[in-house]
Parts: structure tokens; sequence; C-alpha cells
């Protein structure tokens, strides 16, 4: 951490920038939090990102916050809508949240495009869901919303229901713009039509395409086989997961976080659930703790074997995946016997887990822990070892670690570029510090360490699990913290006030003091994170969700440009993201 | 007259035979790639679900006979029958047993090459013709990879030819009576099984189709017993490739005990369970590799061997 530096960030930017700087904000998090007028914004990010000694070279989110029914603003400079950017520095291991207030109905601010180019995406983002203007970008378009949608969602005005809007027409004016917004013109995706002599073709490649596994479609701009340009088209998937959030109680939101990353299960409640304790003050008594690591690296293995499956199965060999779905639904029967579900348990509770382990659960486990590794070790030779499989994907999709930084990667393909960054290692959060495990790390950045960063992942993950099954603590799965929900039941048969609390807590749901708090884990994919503001009610006031899908997509056109149709499949396979973790 | 009957007579039971044997192969084919993936396969329809493939021909031929209307009408109703048919027309070469051959032609095996030629125009047109980017990639490939892939499928067969100085199948076998060209052409063997991989267009060579990348690729747009052809076609396809493989490098029919059919059936089936078992564990290269596999690899290697078999053939004479 950043103990050695003589200023804290908040100072350096007070001495460099004055009077630009308006506030610093405390946090729930500590995340030092610096409010900059919005004149000055890049001007400060760049001296964030390049000339502050041990800078932050990740744009890690940008995201905003409608801040006009927000009540609880003490010592925030006055705004109706702030837009938030989260650096993170790998040399300091530590983050800041740099906060820009705006006013008025639709503001505008200048772009960060230039300074990062993951930006693109974060802007386009807050304009959809804001109507936050961002000058000078170079193309501000609806991301995740259809174009001709009305309205911009996570404004407060804006329904959260379909019941609160005016039933749905089509009259034949709407369907035919609704229609001529579906016509494809080159020049709206950046692309020319021809070049010298050449005519290009352009290839939909997708959203029902077998390779890109889920709604995703690609804009293909091909010179033969060729890719010249490829332009993802997010969206589809779209479910408004963080307008949810604004409706849906502290504790009944936690379903709709499994069905974020929805092969990660409870990995996503883990990163929520974080973030409410840490805004509510709850500590995690630690059976629950050993717990929820086991069920994580559990759900850790079983996303990465449907990865590896389906990666193999793009790449053209079709049986892998068939033997690690079988293994998976071992693992899934462990899921199953512990939580009662399978894909998306929606297990973790505020303060601990649903129910205790059920009685036989360390034969299963122990079961599943001796099984798996000779399985691993029989793929490497099926998989890893193809030549092949190496041939497609070696020097595939390789971007610097540099780039890697520079465009808000995490995750496994971080590490293949040769950075041991793990949120488990570097900020342990559950507990992590107490279990022995190494952070694969590659070399290449291309496809290929990819993959191999991901098997060697679930060894670690066996390691760790079996390291809980023999150091599983005894005690309660649940914290007696007051706001811990649902409240331990035994004790309120017998008192008034511990009946009132459970009353409300299970029909209102818990009040969650005002604050903002983030949390990032190490999620399957990436790092995943949930920044929470709370106005001090049973509901979020912003839910924010960081998935490291989105930014991962971000740099599809970054690394196939020049390469070939089926190099396109090697890096979308290799990339592990799933649709929902875009576009939430 | 009883000649022009047997010859009829050889020709119905021939193209039954290959037909019934390219439908069963399909059900083959699901089972084994099921046992191999720890899975069942079809097995719901029929004893061990054989009828399976009775089932699906029976949907086949019940939906509706679809032509896209941008496809170019002519070309995309006659491609799969370019590709059925020249599969099919290639039999009649191939000696099953000693006497039973539809055609005992001294060129059989050019007839073959030549056969395996026109059906590259199947695919080359159905991907043209369906008026689909998709469909367009598919046919683009298919052309470049089988032009390359024939090159050294007809220069790897030479040995064998020089060998047994006949290019009659039926002489071929025969000739193979003191030792199986397997032995003495393990190069051309393997050269040739590459080839034919190519030819039928299966994993790992069938980047025409690529599902992964090109959705079906050049059969895209096709339904109802017009893809019915092309499943039937590489079926067929399969068939042949293993039939010429027993032929030229197995002693066809020759064998001891069994009648000389038997024999050959029971090799083809060993065979083909070794081209799915190729496909069951193969992943697929990308096109520049497959060509620089053809061009840089495949080819030298079949000129070396050519020029190794000739040099034996003169020293020998």
């Amino acid at each position: 951490m950043a103990t050695c530096m003589a200023q804290s960030p908040a100072d350096q930017l007070r001495a460099r920038f004055g009077g630009a700087v308006l506030a610093v904000q405390p946090t729930r998090d500590e995340v030092p939090t610096v409010w900059i007028s919005g004149d000055r914004v890049r001007d400060v990010l760049r001296y964030l990102k390049s000339e502050i000694e041990q800078p932050y070279r990740m744009l890690y989110d940008l995201t905003a916050i409608d801040e006009r029914e927000r009540v609880n603003r003490q010592g925030q400079p006055s705004s109706d809508f702030t837009v938030v950017y989260h650096l993170l520095s790998l040399d300091r291991n530590a983050d800041i949240r740099v906060k820009i207030p705006l006013r008025g109905e639709f503001p505008a601010l200048g772009t960060i495009t230039d300074l990062w180019p993951s930006a693109d995406w974060y802007e386009c983002e807050v304009w959809d869901m804001f109507g936050i203007r961002f000058n000078g970008h170079p193309h501000l378009r609806r991301i995740l919303m259809p174009p001709t949608w009305n309205g911009h969602p996570l404004r407060r005005e804006h329904p959260a229901r379909a019941t609160e809007m005016e039933p749905f027409r089509l009259p034949p004016e709407k369907e035919a713009r609704e229609q001529a917004a579906l016509q494809f013109h080159p020049e709206d995706w950046g692309m020319r039509r021809r070049r010298d002599d050449a005519d290009f073709m352009f290839l939909n490649l997708g959203p029902h395409h077998p390779g890109t596994h889920g709604v995703l479609r690609i804009m293909l701009q091909l010179d033969g086989e060729v890719i010249l340009d490829a332009v993802p088209d997010i969206g589809y998937h779209h479910r408004g997961a963080e307008k949810m959030g604004e409706r849906q109680s502290w504790h009944t939101y936690i379903p709709y976080t499994d069905r974020v990353d929805y092969l990660g299960g409870v990995v996503n409640n883990l990163a929520y659930l974080l973030a409410v304790e840490k805004l509510a003050g709850i500590e995690v008594p630690p059976r629950a703790k050993v717990i929820r690591v086991m069920l994580t690296e559990l759900f850790r293995i079983i996303s990465h074997l449907v990865w590896y499956g389906t990666f193999a199965q793009d790449l053209g060999q079709m049986s892998p995946v068939f033997y690690m779905f079988t293994d998976r639904e071992r693992a899934f029967g462990i899921v199953e016997a512990i939580c009662g579900d399978r894909m998306h348990p929606n297990w973790f509770r505020i303060g601990g887990v649903a129910q205790d382990l059920p009685r036989g659960w360390d034969r299963l486990v122990r079961d599943f822990v001796d099984y798996l590794p000779p399985r691993l070790d029989e793929y490497d030779h099926e998989v890893l070892r193809n030549p092949i499989l190496r041939a497609r994907t070696k020097g595939v999709g390789v971007y610097t670690l540099e780039q890697a930084i520079d465009w808000g990667v995490t995750g496994p393909a971080l590490r293949a570029c040769g950075l041991e960054w793990d949120f488990r290692k570097k900020r342990p959060y559950s507990g992590y510090e107490q279990f022995e495990f190494d952070i694969p790390t590659g070399i290449h950045g291309d496809c290929y360490d990819r993959a191999l960063v991901h098997v060697e992942e679930m060894r670690q993950s066996l390691r760790i699990i079996r390291q809980c099954l023999e150091n599983m603590p005894a005690g309660h799965y649940q914290s007696d913290h007051p706001r811990a929900t649902p409240p331990r039941k035994d004790r309120t048969m017998h008192d008034i006030e511990t009946l009132i609390t459970h009353f409300l807590g299970v029909s209102w749901g818990p009040v969650i003091p005002p604050g903002e708090a983030f949390q990032g884990i190490e999620a399957t994919k990436g790092n995943n994170g949930y920044y929470l503001v709370s106005d001090g009610a049973t509901m979020s006031y912003r839910t924010r969700i960081r998935t490291p899908s989105f930014a991962h997509m971000q740099t599809l056109p970054l690394v196939t440009r020049g390469a070939m149709i089926p190099d396109l499949i090697a890096v979308l396979g290799a990339m592990d993201y799933v649709l929902a973790d875009v576009d939430r | 007259m009883s000649e022009a009957i047997r010859a009829i007579l050889t020709v119905v039971v021939v193209l039954l035979a290959v037909l019934t044997v390219a439908g069963g192969l399909v059900w083959v084919e699901r089972r084994l790639l099921a046992l191999w993936q720890d899975r069942y396969g079809p097995n719901r329809v029929g004893p061990f679900g054989v009828l399976q493939v009775l089932a699906d021909m029976i949907k086949l031929f019940t939906k509706e006979d679809w032509v896209p209307p941008f496809a170019d009408r002519a070309v995309f109703i006659l491609a799969p029958a370019i590709m059925v048919t020249t599969s099919l027309l290639s039999f009649a070469v191939v000696a099953f047993a000693p006497r039973i051959v539809v055609a005992d032609l001294n060129i059989g095996l050019l007839y073959f090459l030549a056969m395996s030629s026109l059906g590259v125009y199947g695919v080359v047109l159905a991907g043209w013709s369906s008026d689909n980017k998709y469909s367009l990639l598919g046919g683009l490939r298919a052309a470049g990879q089988m032009l390359s892939y024939e090159v050294f499928m007809g220069l790897s067969l030479m040995g064998v030819v020089m060998l047994a100085g006949s290019f009659n199948l039926s002489a071929i076998v025969e000739a193979q009576r003191r030792i199986w060209f397997f032995i003495p052409q393990i190069l051309g063997l393997v050269i040739f099984a590459v080839a034919g991989l190519a030819e039928t267009r299966r994993i790992p060579f069938d980047l025409p189709e690529a599902e992964n990348e090109l959705v079906a690729g050049y059969h895209a747009e096709y339904s109802g017993m017009k893809f019915g052809m092309f499943f039937l076609g590489e079926y067929v396809g399969i068939t042949l490739i293993s039939a010429m493989i027993v032929s030229l490098f197995f002693g066809g029919w020759l064998g001891p005990w069994l009648p000389p059919l038997a024999w050959f059936v029971l090799k083809t089936v060993v065979v083909i369970a070794g081209f799915i078992l190729v496909r069951a564990a193969l992943p697929r290269p990308r096109y520049d590799q497959l060509m620089a596999l053809g061009w840089k690899v495949m080819l030298p290697l079949a000129l070396l061997n050519l020029v190794v078999t000739g040099g034996v053939v003169l020293a020998r004479t």
C-alpha cells in the first residue's frame, strides 16, 4: 500500500490544481474520493495517469450518479449528475475516485478517450444511461439500448417497470422507423466501403452465431477473409441489472447478481455482498467466510470448465466440451447438495450464507478434488498440447501488458501478459490471505497463454478448496449483526426487540446507513466490482456493476484487425466472457 | 444376355449397398462419437436407435423444399445433385471382390480422381449460388482447399500405380498378393489419407463448412432433401475414400478364411471408424495453415515418394 507516500493523492491534487479540487469526500471503502471541477477533468486525469509518481494507469471504471433525489450528500458539492472516474494504480495497489459535479438536466463534459482508449465504451454507456454528453467523443452513440430508445434508463425519472410506462404500441410509422434503424450503413460504424480498386465485404456476425456464445453482434469489414475492422455491437443481453438495484431491497437484489456473470453463480453474490457489508459495517463470521471461499472457488472451476470446453469447441475440436460438461455436472452435484440450486444458487446472504453446510458435504467435496486433477492432466494432452490448437492460438489475439492496462483488462487475460495481479492476493477479501495458492501468469499475452492461465487457475482453485475442506472452522454461518439478513431466527421468540428487528428485516429489508462503498473481487473472468451508493433506505440509491467482460470485449477490434475470421473466433473463445456480463 | 443382366444387377446392388451404408454411417458415426464422448447418442428409434436414420430421412423428405428467392435457382438445385452423383459414379470402378465391379476400367484410378475433382463443383457452386456471404466464403475455401489437395492426392497414388503397373483397381488389388502396399507405400498412404479427409471436407479439413466460423458454410441456405443430399454426399464420400484406401493399400478383398467380399467390407468399416475417430479428436486449422501444409509439406513429400518409388522400381527391373 501507499504507506511510503509523503502526501496523500488528494493533497497532491490540491497542491497541483488548487481551486479545481472542490472537496474530498470520505467513503466507507476508504478509496480517496476527490471532487474536481468539470473544466479541469482532463488535466487532472492526465496528471494522475502519467505525471504523478506511481501513476494510476488503469481506467478501472467510469460511470455516473443521478444525484437529483439524493438526500444524504453531506460535504459534497452540489450536483445534479456526478460523473465518477475510478482509477487503479498497479504500482501503489490503490485506487482513486475522481468525481465531477454537473448541473442541469442534460449536462455535458469533455471526453477522455484520448487519454484512455477504453473510455470510449464507458462514455457511450454514461450517455446512453444518463443523457450526459461527452464533448469531443469520436462516436457518441447508444451502446446498450436500441438506437430508437426514448429516454435514458438510469435517470431517476425513467420508469423501472414496464407497468409504469404506457402500453406498448407499434404504429406503422414507428415500425418504419425501427426497420430503418436496423439497416446497416458502413459509415455509421466508421468503415469505408472500398479502397482503390477493391470493394470490401461486410459480414454481419451474430447476434445469432455459433461462435459468439450468446447474443453478440460483430460487424466485420473484410478483404477476402482478412479482417480490416471488427466492431462489436453489444446490448442484446441488457437487462437493466443496475436499474433493478434501485427498486429491489438490499436483500432481494442478491438473485439478480447471480445472473450477471451467469456462469459464475455465487461469485457475483460475493462481490455484491462484500460491498453491502462494507456499507453496513458487518463482520462475517469465519465459518461463513470459508464457506464463501469454497463455493466461490468451486464456481471458478465450474465457469472455467465451460470456458475450456467451448474454447476447444470454437477451434473445431468437438469432444472436449462433453468431458468438461460431465465434470461440471459433478461440481454442480456439490453445489446442489449445499445450496439446493445449481447455476444460480442465490445462496450468500448479507452477513453470511443462507444455511449451514449439509451433513456429508466433506465427502462430496473430497471426491471432487480427488477426481478432477487427473482429468485436467488428460485435457492437457488432448487440448493444450494439440499441435493444431497451438497453431491456431499462439501469437493470435496478442496485446502487450501496456495495452492491457490501458484498456482496463483484468483477470486471466491480464495475467497472461505476464503481470501477477490478482485481487485475492493483492487485496485479500473474505479471508483469502489465509490460503496458500499461486497466481499463474503467462508471457506472450496471446490466446494460448490465456488458455494456460485459465487451466492452471483451476488447479489452484482445487488447492484452495482442499484447504477449505481440511480447515473448515466451527461456529455460526450467519453474523449476529442486526442488519444481517435474514436475521437469526432462534432468538426472536425470546424478546420483543429481536422480534421487531426480525420482522422489519424480513418485510422491509435492512436499512443500510448512507454512504458509498466499492468492492472489487477476482471473479471468474476478471475483476468484478460493485459500487453501491446508499441513501439510508431499504434500497440502493445507485448500484454500479463493474464487469470484466465489458472491458475485455472492447479490446476486440484492437486484436483482430489484420487477422482472419478463424482468429476472431479463437480470440472470442479465449476471451472468456458471457454476454450478460458485458451488457448487464 | 446374361452378361447384361449381371451388369445391371451389379449396378443396382452396388448403388443400393452404397446408399444403405452411407445412410447407416450416419447412425454409426453418431453412436461412435457418443461412445467416445461419454454420452449415449441416438438410442430411441428402433433397437439401439438404428432406425434414427429412417426417421431423419422421413423428416428431410417431408420438409418444405425451399429455394431462397435471392439464390441462383438452377445452380442452387444442381449443386447437391453434382455432389452426390460424382461420389456415386466413383463407385463404378471400385472392385469389391473378384468380378464384383460395375465397370472394370483400365484407367479406373484416373476415373476416380476425375470424379472427385468434379465433386468440388458441387460445393463451390452451392456456395456461390446461395448468394449468402457465409456460403460464399465456404465456397471460396472449398475451391482453394480442394484444388490444392487434389494435386498431391493424385501424386500420392502414383507410387501404388508404379508398383502394380496398372491403373485398374482389380489389377492393383491382385498385385498385393505378395505384400500389401501400405508397407512399401506408407508415405503414400498417409498423404492419400490426408488428402482424402480434405476431399470429404471433414474435421480437421471441414473449413468450407466450419460451423464455429461460417455457421454452415456452403450449405447454410440448404434445407430439406437438398441439404440431405449434401449430407449423403459426405457419407458416400467417406465410404468411397475408405474403400479406395482398402483397395490401394490394404489388399482390397484379399485375406484368409473369409470370403473376399467380407474382407473388403470388414477392412472398409475399420478405416471408416478411423475417420470417425479423427473427427472426434482433432481441432480445425486455419485456412492459410491448411494451404501451407498442402503446398509446403504434403506436395514435396508426395513428390519424394514418387521419386523414391520410381527409383526402386527401376532398380529392380
